[in-house]
């Protein structure tokens, strides 16, 4: 572009600021304010004739009307390359720890880094020959990144099919550094890098088709895998009041879900989450792979005290950065927390340009912008045949801990699960306190449909009788349904509960869960008899015990084999009797 | 250089406009009026109409009155020299001490990197037991306590000031009742702690908009001694009148409320404020305690709502005492690994039977017949209110445990407290 496009502040409330413009102005580009010595980024959000309203990603303190501004013409975007994982960045994708070396304690304004560093080498291995033709997002060529083949693509925005003239050769190369050229369907020539820049609120769609979910993606939570799965490239909500345990419940699945690469996007919460997060990860070992934790992990941090305006900017770079890895074939889980600090920032920006407000204030598009966050979420068929996914599992922190809340319904509407937290559960101290009666998922479970059916009509059942005796006293109630009352509960203690704290219960694989979910089954389906309520209390409590002691033993140790079979014979000593009865 | 403008156009609520050039966002300036002068900031440029809130109030304000600009953001004098001064809402002395010029600071500062940040580790003793042992305070906790207006807050926030180990205190009072102030006063030197204290008083007489100012004075003066490497406590008391300053100001500025006329950035606003609690990697700390009197005991009201996603957990404080149910510290976990050995013990075996008391007290108000283990638990219950609730109690956390033991001993055979074996063996008191 010839010469900068420039323009002047005329207006300044919180961190929306109108300037006026002499030239085109082009909607959600990039435009910085130059004050003094610092460039404070901002994005054009709405514009009206020659006047434009920008929200500043920064804090908008001391600026002034008639201060000069200078606009991009790109797009919001991130660098897409080898050196991502591990990483730690804000919602603009600089690296938190690098900024640190730079600007000491604070975050500094107007300071932006590159978010891969430019003398980082990389040994890249070509795949692509002279002459092939390639689609958009097809393989080059691969580096390897940690434990992953990273693989080198066309770059995403080329279109149509283009040939391959030159390919580098198998060398150490930085980001920089052309490794092809293509040309065109026009005879245009392209250079494509080990790095791409895509603008983040528009997906990457260089695959060849987008399946249906249909894997299970297994977090090892008991009470999520068994009774309200999610599926590889579904989605999830997570609503629940504060205190309920929804960071917990993401840290946890950020460290056990079965998934290739996980991408914590912290939008808007406390930093002492995330500080925990970002000491712990470098120190714990995945068991699938033996590196650290950090290696699989990319975090996107924006705190609640960060700039606003960046928390949309946090949840779209950590989605584009999912589809990134994505692309290369490996299955990716976005973890969101929270999406309602996301809404609040669109409703602050709403307000400031005095858009008619919806419900709560919030603005009118709140629900299609939230839709299309999650739609991004999928399992896509790549142009050479495999497959990736990006799985997205976004917490909720609805206003009182009322789920009849806009950003709330709104998800509801677009995603596959909703683990719905309770106060009540938390206050119990059962923990998840994901409640099964609230709680819903369309996907498949790996455990069987007719048994899952059945565990959840117990649960409905027990929670009645609850109700009723609460109203008429244990004395009140019949021995039958005291009986279903206990076997409510005792599924409730002993398979949906699960102990954080414990090294062996905190994380349940598929085949220990189908395993005890049909041991647990069996006991479900049991006709018990005992002589009178305390009978039946004192052995349900005891398998309980038990049952406890057993969650904590290693899988198929020698501990674990000795408790079945005392759980068992405890089991058939009870249901023996009744058939005695009978006869 | 400062150029004086006199051109008010608009005032309306504590919201006035004048026309003006060469104004910064946020800056701050003096309106000067025949009845002397207050402090003003910009809260909104559009074009050359500035909006000032005017920390005074707009009372008494003429259209030709002057408004001078100051060409920078609110700033505060910090140091060792604060120490033991009193200050109101702006940082003018009240204690006719000499007005204070030297390491002046912004207000309002930038967030701290997280990666700055640690995770904290050092437990904050309190002498409470309802803390101490049930949810321990740690040092860089943010965390405020919940309770209707009338609660004894104040005296459980000066309690803790008194008795926590830190370099400095800063009390930040809002809308404080002016007994209070005196009461805080008294009370921190009675016990020698005057002198390590900083406070930024503003009194429910004051302008109510002149609150808005005392969260941030009194954490950039935290940070400024945090930075030093002081251990800094902060206490705020009452943030739900901060909260409605922002609310009075939002309405004037014809902005959309969100929730009961409270503005939408309301998460923000104290997410800015809290989130300065803090345990810089090679420096010090801020521990930030804030009282929120909730208005009808509701904690979906927006003010607690809104503060307990922010927050690191919450006291609860009903009838007088700290309640083991509604009361959390998420920190606890990262401190009481490390203190005893029954630390844990203690906490979870008196809680749970402290919960089957209460089934047991619903229970015989509903007439239900009392068996003898009713009867062990309404002992045991009486004895935890007595002995571990109270705020009379003022005992070290070793021996809050071992009272905790006693009062178990007392009620119960070991087996019915389900604590493991191993643990009854060391520590069991019984005969």
């Amino acid at each position: 572009m010839t010469g900068k496009r420039k323009g002047y502040i005329t207006k300044i409330s919180g961190n929306m600021v109108s300037a006026r413009f002499d030239t085109f102005v082009v909607q959600n580009e990039v435009v910085y304010i130059i004050h003094g010595g610092e460039r404070l980024k901002s994005e054009v959000i709405r514009v009206r004739g020659k006047n434009a309203e920008m929200q500043v990603f920064e804090s908008t303190g001391g600026l002034k009307v008639g201060q000069e501004v200078e606009l991009t013409g790109e797009l919001l975007s991130v660098e897409l390359g080898p050196g991502l994982l591990g990483q730690i960045f804000d919602g603009l994708q600089n690296p938190l720890p690098q900024l640190a070396e730079k600007c000491g304690f604070f975050l500094k304004r107007g300071v932006y880094l590159e978010a891969l560093p430019d003398d980082a080498r990389w040994e890249f291995t070509p795949s692509a020959k002279k002459g092939d033709k390639l689609r958009a997002g097809e393989k080059l060529g691969h580096v390897t990144e940690k434990i992953f083949k990273h693989y080198i693509m066309v770059p995403f925005n080329l279109r149509g099919m283009l040939e391959v003239v030159s390919v580098a050769k198998k060398e150490k190369y930085d980001l920089k550094e052309p490794i092809a050229r293509l040309k065109d369907e026009n005879g245009s020539q392209h250079d494509a890098f080990l790095q791409q820049t895509w603008p983040v609120k528009i997906p990457i769609e260089a695959y060849s088709e987008k399946l249906k979910p249909s894997t299970p993606l297994v977090t090892k939570m008991r009470l999520m895998d068994s009774l309200f799965p999610v599926a590889r490239g579904g989605t999830y909500c997570i609503p629940g009041p504060f205190g309920a345990g929804k960071t917990v419940l993401q840290q946890l699945t950020s460290r056990h879900a079965e998934a290739d690469i996980v991408i914590i996007a912290a939008c808007g919460e406390r930093a002492g989450e995330v500080v925990e997060t970002l000491k712990t990860f470098p120190e714990l070992t995945d068991p699938k792979t033996g590196k650290p934790l950090s290696d699989r992990t990319v975090i996107i941090c924006n705190t609640s005290s960060m700039p606003v305006a960046a928390r949309e900017s946090s949840v779209y770079t950590a989605v584009t950065i999912a589809e990134y890895y994505r692309q290369m074939g490996l299955n990716v889980l976005l973890l969101a927390d929270s999406t309602s600090r996301w809404a609040q920032a669109m409703r602050e920006m709403s307000g400031r340009l005095e858009e008619i407000p919806g419900e709560e204030a919030f603005p009118a598009y709140l629900e299609s912008r939230i839709a299309s966050f999650y739609e991004r979420a999928g399992v896509v068929k790549l142009h050479d045949g495999s497959t990736g996914s990006v799985t997205i599992g976004g917490t909720i922190s609805p206003a009182g801990g009322n789920f009849e809340e806009p950003v709330t319904q709104a998800t509801l509407k677009v995603v596959g699960a909703f683990h719905g937290l309770s106060r009540e559960r938390s206050d119990a101290r059962r923990y998840p306190a994901i409640d099964p009666l609230i709680s819903w998922s369309k996907y498949k479970s790996f455990i069987n449909i007719d048994q899952v059916g059945k565990a959840h009509s117990i649960l409905r059942e027990s929670n009645n009788i609850l109700q009723m005796m609460k109203v008429i006293g244990e004395e009140g109630t019949s021995l039958a349904n005291y009986i279903i009352y206990l076997k409510g509960e005792f599924f409730d203690f002993v398979y949906l509960q699960q102990n954080a704290f414990d090294e062996v219960d905190e994380a349940t694989t598929d085949e220990r869960q189908s395993y005890i979910f049909d041991f647990i089954y069996r006991i479900l389906d049991s006709e018990f008899e005992f002589d009178n309520k305390e009978g039946a209390l004192h052995f349900f409590q005891k398998i309980r015990q038990e049952f406890r002691g057993w969650n904590s033993a290693q899988w198929r140790s020698p501990a674990f084999t000795k408790i079945e079979k005392d759980i068992s014979s405890l089991v058939e000593g009870a249901v023996k009797k009744k058939e005695k009865a009978n006869a | 250089m400062h150029k004086v403008y006199t051109d008010i156009i608009q005032i309306a609520g504590d919201v006035i406009t004048v026309e003006a050039e060469g104004v910064g966002y946020m800056d701050i300036a003096e309106v000067i009026t025949r009845h002397g002068s207050s402090m003003a900031q910009v809260i909104r440029l559009d074009e050359k109409r500035v909006s000032l809130q005017v920390f005074a109030g707009s009372r008494g304000i003429s259209t030709r009155d002057k408004v001078r600009f100051l060409g920078h953001p609110m700033r505060i004098a910090s140091g060792d020299d604060l120490m033991g001064r009193i200050f109101n809402g702006s940082g003018v002395p009240l204690d006719k001490g000499p007005l204070l010029t030297d390491n002046i600071i912004d207000i309002g500062g930038p967030p701290v990197n997280p990666t700055k940040r640690i995770i904290p580790d050092k437990m904050v003793r309190t002498g409470i037991p309802m803390i101490d042992v049930f949810n321990s305070l740690v040092e860089s906790q943010k965390l405020p306590i919940f309770s209707i207006a009338g609660e004894p807050y104040n005296e459980l926030l000066a309690r803790i000031a008194i008795q926590a180990e830190v370099d400095v205190i800063i009390l930040g009072g809002m809308g404080l009742k002016h007994d209070d102030y005196l009461f805080f006063r008294d009370t921190l030197e009675e016990h020698g702690a005057l002198s390590r204290s900083i406070f930024f008083i503003h009194t429910a007489s004051n302008p109510t908009v002149e609150c808005l100012l005392v969260p941030d004075i009194s954490l950039a003066v935290a940070e400024e001694a945090a930075l030093r490497g002081k251990r800094v406590l902060v206490l705020l008391t009452d943030m739900t009148n901060f909260s409605d300053a922002l609310k009075e100001v939002s309405i004037t500025m014809e902005q959309v409320p969100s929730n009961r006329g409270y503005p939408g950035d309301l998460y923000s606003q104290l997410a800015a404020r809290y989130e300065k609690a803090v345990d810089f990697d090679t420096a010090g700390s801020i521990t930030i305690l804030a009282a929120t009197t909730m208005p009808g005991d509701d904690v979906t009201h927006p003010v607690p709502d809104n503060t307990g996603y922010i927050t690191e957990g919450q006291f609860y404080l009903k009838g007088g005492v700290i309640e083991p149910f509604g009361s959390l510290s998420r920190l606890k976990q990262q401190v009481n690994g490390k203190t005893r050995d029954d630390h844990r013990t203690i906490m979870d075996t008196m809680i749970q039977l402290f919960a089957s008391y209460r089934e047991t007290v619903e229970k015989q108000s509903m007439g239900f017949q009392m068996s003898s283990w009713d009867r062990k638990l309404l002992k045991y219950g009486k004895l935890f209110e007595k002995n571990m609730m109270s705020l009379e109690v003022n005992i070290p956390l070793e021996e809050a445990l071992d009272s905790g033991w006693e009062i178990l001993a007392e009620c119960f055979t070991p087996e019915e407290t389900g604590v493991k074996k191993s643990m009854i063996e060391k520590h069991w008191r019984g005969k």
